[in-house]
C-alpha cells in the first residue's frame, strides 16, 4: 500500500508548486501592480492549493481504496498466475483518446520501420514516469493532473461523468484570456527559472501567511476564479476530448471505400484456399500450448464429474482442443456436440436432440420449458443416463439471450449432465447473473491457443461486408435456375433496370405498372396476375422486396448490392 | 481418494442443510401462530433473505421439507420465471398442489391420479372444489390409518404457496391472485409466504393499499449470510476433526470473493470443495490426509515412491537437517524406520491442530472485544493472521495485548471463564494443567474481590470518619496522602494479577499457534495454492483475452515475439497486429486504411524478398489474412459492422463505442 500513497504524495507535490507559478506568470504577463497584488494573490493561491490537496487528496484515496480492493482480491497478489498475466486493471480498461485517422498508418509505419522494437507508448504511461521524476516544469503537470483524472475516471467514472462535466463545463463557458499566454508560458520555461519561483513562493507563503489570510476576503473574485479555470482548462482537456467523441456522430476517417480499391472480392472458397496457402506462423509454439491444455483432460474429466461445469475462455479456437477432448476421453460414453457458432442454431434444436436422439422420445412440446421439465424427470429417473454436453462458442448470436442461457442453466445443472463449453466474446461473462452462475457451477479454464477461427469464422452472418455477396450470388444463380425461362427473364428485366438506376441514390425501385408494362413488351406475361404470381414466388425467395411509396403505389427492389447484381447478370449472359 | 472426496462433500451437504433447518424451524414456529389468526385476510409471512440470491433455493427447499413433515402436506414453491400470468400461476400452483398429493398418497388412491391428470380448468373453485374432496377423504381415512400427522395437528391443513422471488413477480399478477385468493380465503386456508431479498418495504411498493391490506403480514429475518458464513468455517476448518485444511491465501480468496463478490455461502462451499479435488489431484501425498487412525494404517503401506516424496517435501527436509547425523542417514535410507517416523509426526500435527484450535478460540475471546479489533472481529479474521505468520510478532497483536492489559475485572472474569470453557470442552490432554492455571487465576481474583470488599469497607468508615471532621485542611491532607500512595504502590494486586494472565495467554500463544508451515509434514494436510483456485473460480477472461492480443510473448515463447512492455514486435500473429492498430483509431475504422496499414506491417517483414514480380499474389495472401483477422476481431467484439459509412466498422471496446 505504501506504492500508491507515495505515487499520490509525490503527485501532490509536484502540482503544488507549478500552481502558483502559473498563476504568477500570469500575474506578470498582466503586469498588473505585482508588488501590491502578492499577498492577494497568495492568498488565493493558497486557498487554491488547499482546496486542490483535498481534491487530491480524494482521489488518491479513492486510488488507494482501489488498490486495496484489487490487492485483496489478489490479482496483484505477490504470486503472479502462472503465465504472469498479471495485468493490472487501470492497464487493460484505460481509456484512450481518440486519435486521428492518421495516426493508424503512422503507427504501422513505425511497426514497419522498426522490427522488433517497441512502439511509442501511449499516454498514460508517458506521464507516470513523469510522476517518478522530480521535474517540475509546468507542462508535466498538466500531463499528471490529466493521468490523476484519468485514473479518477477510471475508479469512478460513473459518478464523474455525473457530476464533474458539468462543473468543467460551466468553468470552460466563460472565455479566459490567459490561458494562450500561460500556455505560451508553459512551452518555454526553463527549469532554473522554476526553482527560483519555488523558493519565492515557499517564503511568501510563509511569511505572509496571517496578512493573507486577513486579507482574503479583499481579493478580487475574479483572479481566484481564473486560476482555477486555467488549471481546470487543462485538466478537462482530456475529458472534453472524451465527450467530444462521443457527442458528435461525426466521425473523422478517409472517405475510401474497398470499391475504389482495385481489387477482386474474395468469396468463401478463394479466401479458404488462400489462407491455406499462408503458413501459420508460430505453429510449434501454438503445439505447445495446446499440450499443454491436453494434460488437463484427465483433470476436467475428474471435475465434471464432482459436479463441476468446465468453461474455457482465452485467445484462440478451442474447437480443435473440445474435439480433441471428445475424441480422445468421451469416446464410449454419450455426448452430444453443440455448434454454437452455427447461425442457425437455437436452444429448442438443441433440447430437440437430447429429447430425440438421447432419450429417444418421439413427440412435441407446448414450450422448452416443457421440454427441459420432461428432460429434467428423465434424468431424475433414470440413474444410469449420463450425458457430455460439449458446447462450442457459448456465447454465440443465438445462445445468448437470456432465456436460452436460463434454460441451458438448468441443463447443466442436473447432475448426470456435464457440460463442457467455450466463449470467446469479450463481454461473455456479462450474460450471467449470480443465479444462472450458481445453477452453472463454472470452473474456469484459460485455454489460450492462438489458433484461427476457421469454423467460427466461416458462416456468412459472421463475416464483414467483403464476401456477403458470394453468398448471395450463388443462392441467386440457384434459385433462378430452377425457374422456368419467363420467371428468369421477368427477374433479368428488374435486375437490369435496376443497375441503369444505380449511380441515383434516391430510386425508389420499379414501380408495378411498369415493370408489367416492360414484360408485356418482352412477351414475359400475358396478365398482371401471372406477373403477380411470378412475384411472389421471388419474394418467398427473398429475391425482391416490395414496399410501398408515398403515393401508394407498389416499388419493386432487389436486395443485393449492385456488384453481385453485375456479377450475376453477366454469368446469365455467358448460360445463355 | 474419491471416496473420501464424497465423503467430505455429504458432510458439508449435511451441515448446510443442519444450518438451514435450524433457523427455518425457529421460523416455523412462530408460523404456526401466524396460521392461527383467522381472518378474512390472508396470513403472510415474508422472509427477508439477504443478496445472497444463490443460497436461497437450498433455504427454501428445505424450509418446504420442514412445512411439508411438520404442518402441511400441501406446498407449492411459484418462481416468478414460471409466473408470466395469473394463468400460468394458477396451472403451476394446481399442479404442485396436486402432485405433491399425490406422494403423500402414494399409490393408493388412484382416482386421484386421474383426476389431476385430466386437463382440468384452473380456477380457484376447481381449487376449492379438489380441496375439499382432499380433505374429505382424509378425515374419513385418518381413523383407520397411521399416517399423515398432519391431520393431527390440524383439523383442515392450510394450503402453504410459496413466492420465492418475490421482487421478480409481475405485480399485476401478484396483485390479482391475493384479491382472488382472499375472496375464498373461508373455503380454503391458504398461507402465502414471500421471498424477499432487499427490504420488507417492497411489500408496500409492490402492491398497493387496497390489495395489501387483505395481507396479514408477519417478518421474519433470516440469519445474515455472514452469520453462516461463520458457522460454516467454525464446523468446517475450526475442528481437528476435520483432517484438510486450507492455507491463508487460500483461505483469503475465498472469504474475498464472498464478501466482495456474492455473499453465497453456497459458493464458499464450492470452492471448498473444489480446493480439496485440487489438493488431491495436486498432492500425491494426500493420500494421509484423512483421520489419524487411518492415516497411521496408510503410512504402513505406503511404497517406496511415496517415501521419496515425502523425503522430498521440504518441511521434512527441514526436519532431518535438524536431526543428528546418524538419524538422518536412517531416515534417508531406511523406509521402515521413516514410517515409524511419520506416524509419530502425523500424530503430532493431529495434537498440534487440537491445541490450535482452542487456544485460538481462547485467543479469539480476549481479541474480539478489544476496542478497535486490532486483530478482527470475527475468528476468521483472526484465524488468517494466526495461518500467515507468527502472529505475535505482529503489530496487531502487540497492541492488542497493549489494550487486554487495560480490561476491567468483570471482563476479564468472564473471559477467563469462557477460555475455560473452551479448555474443559476441547479434547486436547495436555489443557489439565492450563485449565488448572486458569482456575487458579479465577480464584485469586475472586479472593482479590473479596480482599476489596474489605477495603471498600475499610474506605468507606475512613471516609465516614472524613465526613465526621469536615475539616479543610485534613481533607486536603488525607488526599495528598492518598495520592502519594497510589503513587508509591505502582501496582494493585489486581493489576498485577492481569498482567499475569494476560502474560500467561501471551505465552499459550507462543507455545501453540506457531504458523502451519514450521510444523513438518504440513504439506499432506494444507492447500496453499491460490492462483489456481482464483483462476478457476474467479477468472479474468478479459485479461487473459488483453495479454494474449497485446503481449503473445505471454503465450508463444518465441523470441522474435519478445519485446519491451506495452508494445508489440511486427512479427507477432496477424490478429495482433491488427488489433494494434485497431486501438489507434477512433470510433469508426475505415477498412481500406486498415488493409493499407496491415499491409505495411506485413510487408515489412516479409521485407526485399517480396517482389514487385509476385506482389499481386501476396497481395492476395495479405489481403485474405487480414480478413482474417477482422473477422475474429470481430467474433470477439471488438467490432462491429456499421451502416454509418461504407466499408466502415465500428469500434465497441475501450476507448472506442
Amino acid at each position: 500500500m505504501s506504492r500508491p500513497e507515495g505515487k499520490g504524495s509525490s503527485a501532490l507535490e509536484v502540482k503544488f508548486v507549478p500552481d502558483e507559478e502559473v498563476l504568477k506568470h500570469i500575474a506578470d504577463d498582466a503586469g498588473i501592480k505585482v508588488r501590491k497584488d502578492k499577498t492577494q494573490l497568495t492568498a488565493s493561491v493558497k486557498r487554491f492549493v488547499k482546496k486542490l490537496e483535498n481534491i487530491s487528496d480524494n482521489e488518491a484515496q479513492e486510488i488507494l481504496e482501489e488498490k486495496n480492493y484489487v490487492a485483496a482480491l489478489g490479482i496483484c497478489a505477490q504470486d503472479p498466475l502462472e503465465n504472469g498475466s498479471s495485468v493490472s486493471g487501470s492497464e487493460v480498461y484505460s481509456f484512450q483518446t481518440p486519435k486521428r485517422s492518421s495516426k493508424m498508418a503512422e503507427m504501422a509505419s513505425e511497426l514497419a520501420q522498426t522490427p522488433g522494437q517497441s512502439v511509442a507508448p501511449d499516454h498514460s504511461e508517458c506521464s507516470e514516469n513523469t510522476v517518478k521524476t522530480p521535474q517540475s516544469s509546468s507542462k508535466y503537470m498538466f500531463l499528471l493532473l490529466m493521468h490523476v483524472f484519468s485514473l479518477l475516471l477510471q475508479s469512478k467514472k460513473k459518478e464523474f461523468v455525473s457530476t464533474t462535466p458539468y462543473r468543467l463545463r460551466k468553468r470552460l463557458a466563460a472565455p479566459d484570456p490567459y490561458l494562450e499566454s500561460e500556455s505560451e508560458y508553459s512551452a518555454s520555461c526553463s527549469e532554473e527559472e522554476d526553482e527560483e519561483d519555488q523558493k519565492e513562493v515557499s517564503t511568501v507563503l510563509s511569511g505572509q501567511k496571517t496578512s493573507a489570510k486577513t486579507k482574503a476576503a479583499s481579493t478580487p473574485p475574479r483572479r481566484n476564479t481564473l486560476a482555477k479555470k486555467t488549471k481546470e482548462d487543462k485538466m478537462s482537456n482530456l475529458v472534453e476530448e472524451y465527450f467530444e467523441a462521443h457527442s458528435s456522430s461525426k466521425v473523422l476517417t478517409s472517405d475510401r471505400t474497398l470499391q475504389k480499391l482495385r481489387k477482386r472480392r474474395l468469396n468463401q472458397q478463394t479466401l479458404h484456399d488462400l489462407l491455406k496457402k499462408a503458413p501459420l506462423a508460430y505453429a510449434a509454439e501454438i503445439k505447445e500450448l495446446n499440450q499443454q491444455h491436453e494434460s488437463l483432460f484427465s483433470k476436467w474429466m475428474l471435475q465434471l464429474h464432482l459436479g463441476f461445469n468446465i468453461v474455457l475462455y482465452g485467445l484462440g479456437s478451442k474447437r480443435d482442443l473440445l474435439e480433441k477432448f471428445r475424441t480422445s476421453v468421451l469416446q464410449g460414453s454419450l455426448h452430444l456436440v453443440v455448434n454454437g457458432y452455427f447461425p442457425s442454431i437455437t436452444v429448442r434444436s438443441i433440447l430437440n436432440s437430447i429429447t430425440e436422439e438421447v432419450l429417444d422420445h418421439i413427440g412435441n412440446f407446448r414450450s422448452p420449458l416443457d421440454q427441459l421439465e420432461f428432460i429434467i424427470k428423465r434424468f431424475k429417473e433414470d440413474s444410469s443416463l449420463q450425458l457430455y454436453v460439449l458446447i462450442h462458442n457459448l456465447d454465440s448470436q443465438m445462445l445468448r439471450g437470456e432465456r436460452s442461457q436460463q434454460i441451458l442453466a438448468q441443463l447443466s445443472s442436473l447432475p448426470r449432465i456435464y457440460l463442457i463449453a467455450s466463449i470467446d466474446h469479450i463481454n461473455a461473462p456479462l450474460m450471467w447473473d449470480q443465479a444462472k452462475l450458481s445453477l452453472y457451477n463454472w470452473l474456469w479454464y484459460e485455454t489460450t491457443t492462438f489458433s484461427p477461427y476457421v469454423e467460427e469464422t466461416s458462416y456468412e452472418n459472421s463475416l464483414l461486408v467483403q464476401q456477403s455477396g458470394s453468398l448471395a450470388l450463388s443462392s441467386l444463380t440457384h434459385v433462378l435456375r430452377s425457374l422456368t425461362l419467363n420467371a428468369r427473364g421477368i427477374f433479368r428485366l428488374l435486375a437490369q433496370h435496376q443497375l441503369e438506376n444505380k449511380d441515383n441514390p434516391s430510386y425508389p425501385g420499379l414501380s408495378f405498372q411498369d415493370f408489367y408494362q416492360q414484360c408485356r413488351e418482352a412477351f414475359l406475361v400475358n396478365s398482371d396476375l401471372t406477373l403477380r404470381a411470378q412475384l411472389t414466388e421471388f419474394r418467398d425467395h427473398k429475391l425482391i422486396r416490395t414496399k410501398r411509396g408515398a403515393d401508394g403505389v407498389e416499388y419493386l427492389l432487389i436486395p443485393v448490392d449492385d456488384s453481385t447484381l453485375t456479377d450475376f447478370l453477366e454469368k446469365e449472359d455467358e448460360d445463355v | 481418494q474419491q471416496i473420501q472426496e464424497d465423503l467430505n462433500k455429504q458432510l458439508f451437504d449435511n451441515l448446510v442443510s443442519f444450518l438451514r433447518r435450524s433457523h427455518s424451524e425457529f421460523q416455523e414456529k412462530t408460523k404456526e401462530w401466524t396460521c392461527r389468526m383467522k381472518s378474512r385476510e390472508i396470513p403472510t409471512a415474508a422472509l427477508v433473505l439477504g443478496v445472497n440470491v444463490t443460497d436461497h433455493d437450498l433455504t427454501f427447499r428445505s424450509l418446504s421439507e420442514v412445512l411439508q413433515n411438520n404442518i402441511t402436506p400441501y406446498i407449492a414453491l411459484l418462481e416468478a420465471k414460471d409466473c408470466p400470468g395469473i394463468k400460468n400461476l394458477m396451472q403451476k400452483l394446481m399442479g404442485q398442489l396436486m402432485n405433491c398429493y399425490i406422494e403423500v398418497d402414494s399409490l393408493e388412491d388412484e382416482d386421484c391420479v386421474q383426476v389431476s391428470q385430466k386437463r382440468m380448468r384452473c380456477s380457484m373453485t376447481s381449487l376449492i372444489n379438489w380441496y375439499e374432496s382432499v380433505t374429505k377423504k382424509m378425515d374419513s381415512k385418518t381413523p383407520s390409518k397411521k399416517r399423515t400427522s398432519c391431520s393431527r395437528h390440524w383439523q383442515s391443513p392450510p394450503v402453504v404457496v410459496i413466492f420465492k422471488d418475490m421482487e421478480s413477480f409481475i405485480t399485476k399478477v401478484l396483485q390479482d391472485f391475493i384479491v382472488i385468493s382472499s375472496q375464498h380465503i373461508r373455503e380454503l386456508p391458504l398461507v402465502l409466504i414471500f421471498g424477499i431479498a432487499t427490504s420488507p418495504m417492497i411489500i408496500h411498493s409492490l402492491l398497493p393499499h387496497s390489495v395489501s391490506s387483505l395481507l396479514c403480514i408477519e417478518l421474519f429475518q433470516s440469519l445474515s449470510c455472514k452469520e453462516h458464513l461463520s458457522t460454516v468455517i467454525d464446523k468446517l476448518l475450526l475442528t481437528a476433526q476435520f483432517p484438510f485444511k486450507l492455507g491463508e491465501k487460500v483461505l483469503q480468496v475465498l472469504i474475498n470473493i464472498f464478501l466482495y463478490h456474492d455473499f453465497s455461502v453456497q459458493n464458499f462451499i464450492k470452492g471448498f470443495q473444489l480446493c480439496i479435488v485440487e489438493h488431491f489431484y495436486s498432492q500425491p501425498l494426500s493420500v494421509l490426509c484423512c483421520q489419524l487412525v487411518d492415516a497411521k494404517k496408510r503410512v504402513n503401506s505406503l511404497s517406496h515412491d511415496q517415501c521419496e516424496n515425502i523425503r522430498r517435501l521440504p518441511s521434512f527436509r527441514r526436519y532431518v537437517e535438524s536431526q543428528a547425523s546418524q538419524k538422518q542417514i536412517a531416515l534417508l535410507t531406511a523406509d521402515n524406520f521413516l514410517k515409524e517416523i511419520i506416524q509419530k509426526l502425523l500424530e503430532d500435527l493431529h495434537v498440534y491442530h487440537e491445541n490450535y484450535v482452542s487456544v485460538l478460540r481462547c485467543l479469539h475471546v480476549f481479541t474480539s472485544s478489544l476496542p478497535k479489533y486490532p486483530l478482527g472481529k470475527q475468528i476468521r479474521e483472526l484465524y488468517c493472521a494466526c495461518l500467515e505468520n507468527r502472529v505475535w510478532e505482529t503489530e496487531e497483536y502487540e497492541s492488542s495485548l497493549q489494550l487486554a492489559r487495560m480490561l476491567n475485572k468483570s471482563d476479564l472474569v468472564t473471559m477467563l471463564q469462557q477460555c475455560v470453557e473452551i479448555f474443559v470442552s476441547s479434547s486436547g490432554k495436555e489443557f489439565d494443567k492450563t485449565v488448572e492455571k486458569l482456575k487458579e487465576f479465577l480464584t485469586q481474583f475472586q479472593k482479590l474481590e473479596a480482599e476489596a470488599f474489605q477495603e471498600q469497607d475499610v474506605s468507606v468508615s475512613s471516609q465516614k470518619e472524613l465526613q465526621k471532621k469536615t475539616d479543610l485542611y485534613h481533607l486536603q491532607k488525607t488526599l495528598l496522602e492518598l495520592k502519594e500512595s497510589r503513587r508509591s504502590k505502582k501496582l494493585t494486586k489486581f493489576e498485577k494479577l492481569r498482567f499475569e494472565v494476560v502474560d500467561y495467554i501471551d505465552s499459550l500463544v507462543r507455545n501453540y499457534l506457531v504458523p502451519a508451515d514450521h510444523k513438518t509434514l504440513h504439506e499432506i494436510v494444507y492447500f496453499n495454492t491460490a492462483s489456481v483456485l482464483r483462476g478457476h473460480l474467479n477468472a479474468a477472461p478479459r485479461i487473459a483475452l488483453h495479454t494474449a492480443l497485446n503481449n503473445p510473448y505471454c503465450y508463444l515463447k518465441n523470441q522474435a515475439l519478445k519485446s519491451d512492455g506495452g508494445s508489440i514486435s511486427n512479427k507477432a500473429p496477424d490478429i495482433c497486429i491488427v488489433y494494434k492498430l485497431h486501438l489507434e483509431c477512433g470510433r469508426l475504422i475505415n477498412l481500406v486504411d486498415w488493409l493499407e496499414a496491415f499491409s505495411t506491417v506485413v510487408m515489412a517483414v516479409e521485407g526485399p524478398n517480396a517482389d514487385a514480380a509476385s506482389s499481386d499474389q501476396v497481395d492476395d495472401i495479405i489481403h485474405a489474412r487480414f480478413i482474417r483477422a477482422v473477422s475474429e476481431l470481430e467474433l470477439l467484439g471488438f467490432i462491429k459492422p456499421s451502416k454509418q459509412k461504407t466499408d466502415h466498422v465500428a469500434r465497441l471496446t475501450w476507448g472506442g463505442c
